[in-house]
Parts: C-alpha cells; sequence; structure tokens
C-alpha cells in the first residue's frame, strides 16, 4: 500500500548562501494492508520528514514513493490532492482549520470533500465526536478556542472521519487521558482490521505495543549512516 | 478530464516593462489555485489578462465552453466574451465598489447578473436574491438596502453573492480578502470554501496572504517579476519552498 524506494531529502537554502542539506538518503520501506509501522529514531533523525515526504508536503530529490497506486515523488498536484482526499489520510499533531468553521463541520469535512451527502458525514462526525468525548455542548463552536487536548481529539476524529486505505499518524496517542487513549488505539485496530496501512510516530512504548507490528529506524537512512551523501 | 482551464504562454509588457511573461498552466474543475507574490510581481496583470480586462500580447487562453468545449478565449468575438463574464465567469474585485453599482438595492446587484441572462420573471429573481443573501449571510431584510449603507465585508459579500449567482464555473479573485478585517476575512473564507465545494467552482485567486491561500487553495504559483518561479501544491510550495524567491517569501511571514 505504501512503498519507498530509494528516497532521499535535501534543502537547499538560497538565502543562507546556497547551504545544502542532506536530511535522508536511501530510505525504503514498505507497508501491506493490514500493517502498522512504527517509525523510532532520536528527534531529528527524519520521523517527521519522512512522514511528510509521504503525504507530498516534502519534495522529494529522488526516488519512488507509491501511495495507493500513485508516485508521489513524481506525481502532479491534482493526483496528490486526490490521493489524500481518497487514500492516505494524515493525523498530525495539530490542528489547522478556518476559523469560526464548527467543529462538526471540521470533522465532517472530509466526508463532504468525496461528495457524500451532509447527513451522512454529519453522522458520522457526531459518531466521532461522542467516541472521543468531546462534550455535545463545544460541537457547534470553532476548535480555535479549545484546548490543546480536545483540539488533538477533534484532528483525530477528523483525520477518521473516512476509511482511508492509508494513514500516518504523528503522534496520536501523545499526551491523552487513558480513557481517550484507548478509543484512539481502538479507531486505530478497527482500521487495521479492514486492512488500513498504517505509518506513525508512537513516542508510548504501550501504545506501540498494541498496535504496531514493527519498527522502523529511520536513523538508519540519514546520509552519514549509509555514507551515500552526494 | 478536460482542464477548465488551459492557459499558454500568456505575456503582457507595458512598453518595455515586463507585466507579465510566458505564463502557462492547466486548472481543473474543482481546483483552486493561488498566485502569490509581491506587489509589482505581475499577478494583477495576469489575473485582468485571463479575464479578458487586458489584452495579452500574445499566448492562448483556452476555456472549456459548455456549448463548444475547448476555445481561446483571446479569439473570441467581444459579444462571445461578454457573455462568458456574465455566465460562467465571475470577478471579484478586492474593492467591492469596483464589482457593485453602489447605486442599486442589494437585490437589484444580485437580479441584474440574472437579468443579463435573460431572467424576466420579478418574483423568481427576487427569489433568487434572497436566496443568495442568505448563503452569503446578509439579512435578507436588507435586500432594498443600497450597498453604501453597507459594512466592507458586507460589500464583500455582496460582491460575490452578485457573481456567482449565475452558477459560473470559474471565478478570478484579485484579493478578496484584502483589507476586511481578521474576523471578517475569516468568515469570507469559510463561505468561499462551501461555495467551491457545493458548487464545483474552480478558482484563481491572486493574493499577498500566505494564510489565506493556505487555507483555501490547493495549488500555488509565485511570482516574480512578470514570471512564474516556482508552482505546486501549496502546502509543499509553503512547507518545502525550492526557488530562493520562495524560500524568502515564506521566511518573511509571521507563521503562515
Amino acid at each position: 500500500m505504501i512503498e519507498l524506494s530509494d528516497v532521499s531529502k535535501s534543502f537547499t537554502l538560497h538565502n543562507q548562501g546556497g547551504a545544502r542539506i542532506e536530511v535522508m538518503s536511501g530510505a525504503s520501506l514498505s507497508v501491506g494492508p493490514g500493517e502498522c509501522v512504527s517509525l523510532t529514531g532520536a528527534s531529528g533523525a527524519g520521523k517527521s520528514t519522512l512522514m511528510r515526504l509521504i503525504y507530498g508536503n516534502y519534495l522529494a530529490a529522488s526516488g519512488q514513493i507509491i501511495v495507493g497506486g500513485v508516485d508521489v515523488a513524481s506525481a502532479r498536484p491534482r493526483e496528490i490532492l486526490r490521493m489524500r482526499r481518497e487514500t492516505l489520510g494524515y493525523v498530525s499533531q495539530f490542528l489547522r482549520v478556518v476559523p469560526r468553521v464548527p467543529t462538526l463541520d471540521v470533522v465532517a469535512e472530509p466526508l463532504l470533500a468525496l461528495g457524500r451527502p451532509l447527513d451522512e458525514a454529519r453522522d458520522r462526525a457526531t459518531h466521532l465526536l461522542a467516541m472521543l468525548n468531546i462534550p455535545r455542548r463545544l460541537w457547534s463552536l470553532s476548535p480555535t478556542t479549545f484546548s490543546g487536548g480536545e483540539q488533538q481529539r477533534v484532528n483525530i476524529a477528523r483525520g477518521f472521519a473516512h476509511d482511508y486505505p492509508a494513514f500516518l499518524l504523528d503522534e496520536s496517542t501523545a499526551s491523552l487521558d487513558v480513557a481517550n487513549r484507548d478509543v484512539v488505539l481502538g479507531l486505530i485496530e478497527a482500521a487495521k482490521a479492514r486492512g488500513a496501512a498504517i505509518v506513525g510516530i508512537f513516542h508510548d512504548a504501550d501504545a506501540r505495543a498494541r498496535v504496531c507490528d514493527r519498527e522502523v529506524d529511520v536513523t538508519a537512512f540519514s546520509p552519514t549512516a549509509s555514507g551515500t551523501a552526494a | 478530464m478536460t482542464p477548465l482551464l488551459q492557459v499558454r504562454n500568456v505575456s503582457k509588457r507595458y512598453g518595455s516593462r515586463i507585466g507579465c511573461a510566458e505564463v502557462s498552466f492547466d486548472l481543473y474543475p474543482g481546483e483552486v489555485m493561488g498566485i502569490v507574490g509581491e506587489s509589482g510581481s505581475g499577478k494583477s496583470t495576469l489575473l485582468n489578462c485571463l479575464a479578458g480586462k487586458l489584452t495579452p500580447d500574445g499566448g492562448q487562453v483556452v476555456f472549456d465552453t459548455r456549448m463548444d468545449g475547448p476555445v481561446d478565449t483571446l479569439t473570441m468575438s467581444e459579444p462571445q466574451r461578454r457573455m462568458l463574464g456574465r455566465t460562467d465567469w465571475a470577478f471579484v474585485h478586492q474593492h467591492a465598489r469596483d464589482g457593485l453599482r453602489m447605486g442599486v438595492s442589494a437585490g437589484g446587484n444580485i437580479g441584474e447578473r440574472l437579468m443579463a441572462v435573460g431572467e424576466r420573471h420579478y418574483g423568481r429573481i427576487r427569489g433568487q436574491a434572497t436566496d443568495w443573501l442568505d448563503r452569503v449571510e446578509i439579512d435578507q431584510a436588507r435586500i432594498d438596502d443600497r450597498p453604501e449603507a453597507f459594512s466592507g465585508g458586507m460589500q464583500q459579500r455582496l460582491q460575490i453573492a452578485r457573481n456567482l449567482v449565475t452558477g459560473p464555473r470559474l471565478a478570478f479573485m484579485d484579493e478578496p480578502t484584502g483589507g476586511l478585517d481578521v474576523s471578517v476575512q475569516a468568515r469570507l473564507l469559510d463561505l468561499l470554501r462551501g461555495l467551491v465545494r457545493e458548487m464545483g467552482l474552480s478558482a484563481l485567486i491572486v493574493t499577498h496572504d500566505l494564510a489565506v491561500v493556505r487555507l483555501l487553495a490547493d495549488r500555488l504559483m509565485v511570482m516574480k517579476d512578470g514570471r512564474v518561479v516556482e508552482a505546486g501544491l501549496t502546502d509543499q510550495v509553503l512547507d518545502d519552498p525550492q526557488h530562493a524567491y520562495t524560500q524568502l517569501l515564506v521566511s518573511s511571514v509571521l507563521q503562515a
């Protein structure tokens, strides 16, 4: 479902003397349906960079990144947009929304973007918000004013609104209380059970033990480790 | 899928000065593309060339018309182009007063565009005007008031209603949220996003506000000195800019 082969990434800082920084090389990874892979490695090792490359948020310097048949590394913008709409869900650490939009609509939006009827999208949003213990009285308010923990749970609800065939989860269980962490792990297990491929960053060892099938240490993809930096 | 708009090598000079040079891109149905760059970068010149408000020196602007399929709008007859401007195209000006008839009531502003496409039934026109005021969140009781009596944000929303009432497929927007309070901007962004989704509208949005394009545009084109220096997915261009100018632009903003 998610196949990376020999992916490299560098940044060229044109306004800082044209410095070229190699941050990743030779990254390869294969995640099949129903599988959950945890990315590990010290802070700064490139876990988030790898996730951003898979999502098409960062432009790969070389290599292939196939997600559901689309090569993110070379696809045109609208192919990536469709891939994001239909195939690959991304639960980031931060909620980024248009201010003033009610929470219920924020969560329903990914389904509306797929052309689902409003009723169905709202039903699903209602279900997820209730599951994640967001008080009903907040649903008609914009999440921009919510606490950090509430925003995180709204973001998770939004990320799981559509049954994507693949997911990127960036510390989705971090800093949640036990009950809510359990709900999120349940969502991840359900996604796996229906065949979703998942790549995630899980700092919480218990969570990792419960949902992850294997770990990949991204330190192996650092240019210095592999010695292939140009 | 046929692109809604195919732009090829559009150039415009003002004497020896370059307005915009060799701009090419495709826009597909339902896509929103942002055009950013500092003042003088040519983004408004480009928008005006594409929308038929300026005549480019060269190039093609091929629009997928409902009746005849893809047609180069630059070689179209003037009446045909004017008809497009009233039906399938919308143009939202930065200053609402440039796009509104200030001496005509709010309802009249919306109804005028319907009459221009042949609607004559007063009840239906008023019905649609009321419906659109509602959609852009203007109190229906204000239908007979002139836009002069409206706030800046309301005028901008009225301009959008006037433009979208005929169900256009492509909207050209020149700094649509410029000069508005931040809270009003947010409301307008929400409104535009909803309309894009519900009507399948495509849009080209010229702005210098990177936060606006991040929330509104799927794709982004960065212009400098009349040329496109970088284009791609909006979040990719903003988070991983490749060109020196884009890097400067992004790093100069306080948290886009």
